[in-house]
């Protein structure tokens, strides 16, 4: 299904989300990485001392959307694929992945690259080229 | 003060993903869909988003120390190991498959649509059994 091209919203929402990772910088030295965040707050091997950030930081990443209802009227456009198997498959990769590899596309692509950080450009390639693999298999060959 | 600054920097964080359209995962599937649908826009997100992060960091860095915290607590390995590599095309691939990562899956959890309730349980069982399995191999 094709989706319209927002180089505008596109450019404009990408300049929010650096701003949100220079003032997590600014304010706690942390890099805005999501997977790091999430996941210094489960188990095993809960980060008790950073505990309290981290869940603040999430509530207000939950928040977003409702407060977009509340100022716009209408809840954001989105698209979600229904195909559960798909996206439980999707998730445990997403989330292994991301943990094993140190960061995902915001540690590594948005924060580690402007920081110019060999290992977070290496692995924004790395995975940039997979999703991009995977999408063509999964749309050109077996749904093709 | 210092736990404001962090629920607003989730805030705009989420607002961010959603005004970008990267919470959307047909828009992300979208700019993988090189030779179908295409639609360039994720790259103007990263653009932005590098745009004003690269400058920020930097300029941040200027100060010894962070507003309300006593040291910078930025990654400082260069190394390449087998463990980035592997762990980014695992993460690439299960990205490509459901369009979500896991920022804007998060934000996307109060817009209740039902994939998002399978998504997002499984990344967190797969966040936690790559940590198991790190902390098993480290103590052998």
């Amino acid at each position: 299904m094709e989706t319209e091209f927002t180089p505008f919203a596109s450019l404009l929402g990408g300049g929010l989300i650096g701003l949100s990772a220079v003032t997590l910088l600014a304010t706690h030295g942390r890099i805005a990485g999501i997977s790091g965040i999430v996941s210094r707050v489960l188990p095993p091997s809960v980060d008790k001392a950073g505990l309290p950030q981290g869940i603040i930081f999430l509530i207000g990443l939950l928040l977003a959307a409702p407060l977009w209802f509340v100022l716009t009227g209408a809840a954001p456009v989105q698209i979600v694929s229904s195909n559960e198997l798909l996206l439980v498959i999707a998730g445990l990769l997403v989330g292994f992945g991301s943990v094993l590899g140190n960061g995902c596309t915001s540690g590594h692509g948005v924060c580690g690259i402007s920081r110019g950080s060999a290992r977070s450009i290496a692995a924004t390639i790395t995975f940039m080229a997979t999703a991009f693999v995977t999408v063509f298999v999964l749309r050109h060959i077996v749904w093709g | 003060m210092h736990l404001f600054s962090t629920l607003f920097a989730g805030l705009l964080f989420g607002t961010g993903l959603i005004l970008s359209g990267m919470a959307n995962p047909a828009k992300v599937q979208n700019f993988l869909d090189l030779f179908g649908t295409w639609d360039p826009s994720l790259a103007f997100v990263m653009g932005g988003a590098i745009m004003v992060t690269m400058p920020g960091f930097w300029l941040v860095q200027k100060r010894t120390t962070p507003l309300f915290h006593d040291a910078f607590h930025l990654p400082t390995r260069t190394d390449f190991d087998a463990k980035l590599v592997v762990g980014a095309a695992t993460f690439g691939i299960g990205w490509g498959l459901g369009g979500f990562c896991p920022g804007p899956a998060l934000t996307s959890l109060p817009l209740a649509a039902s994939g998002t309730f399978f998504f997002i349980p499984s990344m967190l069982v797969g966040m936690m059994l790559a940590k198991y399995s790190a902390a098993r191999l480290s103590k052998t």
